[in-house]
């Protein structure tokens, strides 16, 4: 995998943690990622979607960095925001888009939509309309892998607004006091709803509320996907050694609403477009293509093969049969 | 007369409500500059000032127990839950704080709280962003609950609740925030727990509350044109609810449907039936029947949710069952 070239002596260390193969896919997944959410903004003012949707356009790198260094057997519980950690994982975009349509061979059968998209059989227990619902479940599902000694980890998404919540304080004790397999990722885009990180804590970090529980709190740039795949990768390999569980809080940016009906009164178009020039996704391709690990015509044709995806994923929902109302009590049992 | 928007009716009450008494402050998630996720306390930041209108952080727990405090040393806190799926994470303060302490105190304090939160479906919100948990709250000795269905209740009853030395559950239908309605210019206090007969009738009793009103108008109507003439009772208030009104009205209906969009099985209808039963079997021809959303989730897609939703449709379906 080390090809050792002049240019890649100043790159970055996880770049020799990474095949090329890997980092094929985390553009693509990247990629994906965007096109995804672009086409569900389209498809909700097309009137083909209904309801609500929290977008991270913007946030690509923490997702797919976030869950790079996870084996396939891994678990993951996701947010509202959360197609993005749901496409890391590898998720088929078709039964995504099909779930977001409300289809009956969505992931959930249409009966969850945008905000409970899972994958259970890929590891995905679940993205949350609840805020910080997540957190507590992942220490139980970290207790689980600890007592089969799977060596699997658990990693949970939660927001910089969840971090306010109870749940997050009980769910790192606990997972602290149990050394359980679970990485807490963070992904403070600074903004729960109109309320900035300013306004809602007192600490200037997310990270620093780790140390009330004793484990590790790392911050690091969440728009560089290197960036958050080093420090993912060693709160992975703590948690599969049984060191306990650690905290990583990805700085970042949604470049979108909070969800649609969000009209952005609360930041400035300044503060927008100084992220903007911040896009996670051509940062790692340049990045990629400067040391040598892809050519810029593989990295067009990524991009082209996830527009196609994409296209396709919206055409297999659109003409996905809608559920059946005379099966509405489908997996009812109390 | 004029037209006020159910949201705008919330808004003004509240802004009445600060303007009479200084007491009166505002918390909740987005409710301050953002106005609410909804409008409802749009402009009541610039009206009454950032130590009287408060954004919380997202902490339902912390919140609602810091509401409980303020309210038992002088304040009258008015706590917004964003949306009624959400007061789960606030139930400890809520049933065994707020709901106990002027009894558990032996009378000497009280908490003169309101929480308003929206329920119901029909956004598609699924699962999560769609129940209607009232019963739940009704079922709480030490908490009232009302449930206006009209714009001048919405003002009314919240006008009310705040008054009202005890905690109480204003809970708002989503679905009728954006709606319009002539109102008379003056809007006035709505007592808890009285009802209003919203028509009059003669073969069946419908009772309802909240969003289903218009949905049992509606079925009204159509069963007029079949030649069966509905009275239709809007409860308002459900914990306390208006037993003296329905019993008045179904002696001289003798018959009743309990309507509401709430699951059936456990639910406000369950209670009212049953009370029903013990105070007014003899004037019953039929036996009660409940309308209510069938026992399971909220599905998210559109097929199902308008599958599972109660409307006009299953009101008129039971009340021609009444007549069989
Ligand atoms: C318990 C709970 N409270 C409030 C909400 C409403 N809500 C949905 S997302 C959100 C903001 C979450 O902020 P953050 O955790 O920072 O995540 P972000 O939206 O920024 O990704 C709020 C308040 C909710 N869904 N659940
Ligand atoms: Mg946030």
């Amino acid at each position: 995998m080390a090809r050792t070239s002049a240019r890649r002596r100043n790159a970055h260390p996880a770049l020799d943690l990474l095949d090329d193969a890997a980092l094929e896919r985390a553009l693509r997944r990247m990629h994906l990622i965007r096109k995804f959410e672009e086409a569900a903004e389209q498809s909700y003012i097309r009137g083909l979607i209904h309801g609500t949707m929290h977008l991270s356009i913007g946030q690509e790198a923490s997702a797919v960095g976030a869950v790079a260094p996870l084996r396939a057997d891994d678990y993951i519980l996701s947010t509202h925001r959360g197609h993005g950690h749901c496409i890391a994982k590898g998720a088929d975009t078709k039964l995504m888009f099909a779930e977001f349509f409300g289809k009956d061979n969505g992931y959930c059968r249409g009966r969850g939509g945008s905000m409970h998209i899972a994958d259970i059989a890929g590891g995905n227990l679940g993205a949350n309309g609840i805020v910080g619902g997540g957190l507590p479940i992942a220490v139980g599902v970290g207790l689980s892998a600890k007592m089969r000694r799977s060596g699997q980890v658990c990693m949970v998404f939660f927001g910089d607004g969840a971090s306010n919540e109870g749940a997050f304080h009980e769910a790192l004790n606990l997972a602290a006091i149990w050394r359980l397999p679970v990485v807490f990722v963070c992904e403070n885009n600074q903004y729960g709803m109109s309320m900035s990180t300013a306004r809602s804590m007192p600490v200037a970090n997310v990270a620093d509320r780790a140390a009330a529980y004793a484990m590790p709190g790392q911050i690091v740039d969440g728009n560089d996907f290197l960036a958050v795949f080093e420090a993912a990768h060693a709160a992975c390999e703590a948690a599969r050694s049984g060191e306990g569980p650690s905290l990583v809080e990805c700085k970042t940016y949604r470049l979108r609403g909070h969800s649609k009906s969000d009209r952005n009164l609360y930041r400035t178009k300044e503060e927008i477009e100084s992220w903007r020039a911040r896009d996670p996704i051509p940062r790692l391709r340049d990045t990629l293509v400067t040391v040598g690990r892809l050519s810029d015509a593989r990295a067009a044709a990524i991009e082209a093969e996830a527009a196609a995806e994409i296209e396709a994923a919206v055409e297999f929902a659109r003409t996905s049969p809608d559920p059946d109302p005379r099966e509405l009590e489908r997996d009812v049992y109390a | 007369m004029a037209e006020l928007r159910f949201a705008k009716a919330i808004n003004q009450a509240l802004a009445d409500a600060m303007r009479d008494d200084p007491a009166v402050v505002l918390f909740g998630e987005d409710v301050a500059a953002a106005g609410g996720p909804f409008g409802v306390t749009r402009g009541l930041l610039d009206a009454f000032g950032p130590q009287r209108v408060l954004d919380a952080p997202i902490s339902e727990s912390a919140i609602v127990g810091a509401a409980v405090g303020a309210a038992l040393c002088g304040l009258k806190p008015v706590v917004e839950i964003m949306f009624m799926d959400f007061v789960t994470l606030a139930m400890d303060q809520i049933v065994n704080q707020a709901a106990k302490a002027r009894f558990m105190f032996g009378g000497r304090g009280g908490v003169p709280l309101v929480l308003r939160m929206p329920h119901g479906g029909g956004l598609n919100a699924g699962p999560q962003h769609s129940q209607c948990l009232e019963a739940w709250l009704a079922h709480v000795p030490g908490l009232k609950v009302v449930v206006p269905a009209t714009a001048a209740d919405a003002y009314g009853l919240l006008r009310s609740a705040i008054d009202d030395p005890d905690p109480v559950v204003v809970v708002e239908h989503k679905g009728l925030y954006a709606l319009s309605e002539t109102v008379d210019e003056t809007l006035v206090r709505v007592p808890i727990g009285q009802g209003r007969i919203a028509r009059a009738g003669r073969d069946a009793t419908i009772a309802t509350y909240g969003a289903l009103l218009r949905e049992a108008l509606v079925a009204a109507d159509r069963l007029a044109a079949e030649g069966m003439s509905c009275e239709v009772v809007d409860l308002r208030s459900v914990q306390p609810w208006d037993e003296a009104l329905l019993r008045e009205s179904v002696a001289r209906t003798h018959r009743l449907v309990v309507a509401h969009e709430a699951v059936e099985a456990f639910g406000v209808g369950a209670e009212i039936a049953a009370r029903m039963v013990e105070v007014a079997f003899d004037d019953l021809d039929a036996p009660i029947l409940r309308v209510g959303a069938p026992f399971m989730p909220v599905p998210f897609a559109k097929s199902l949710e308008m599958a599972y939703r109660p409307g006009a449709d299953r009101i008129v379906a039971a009340c021609r069952r009444l007549m069989e």
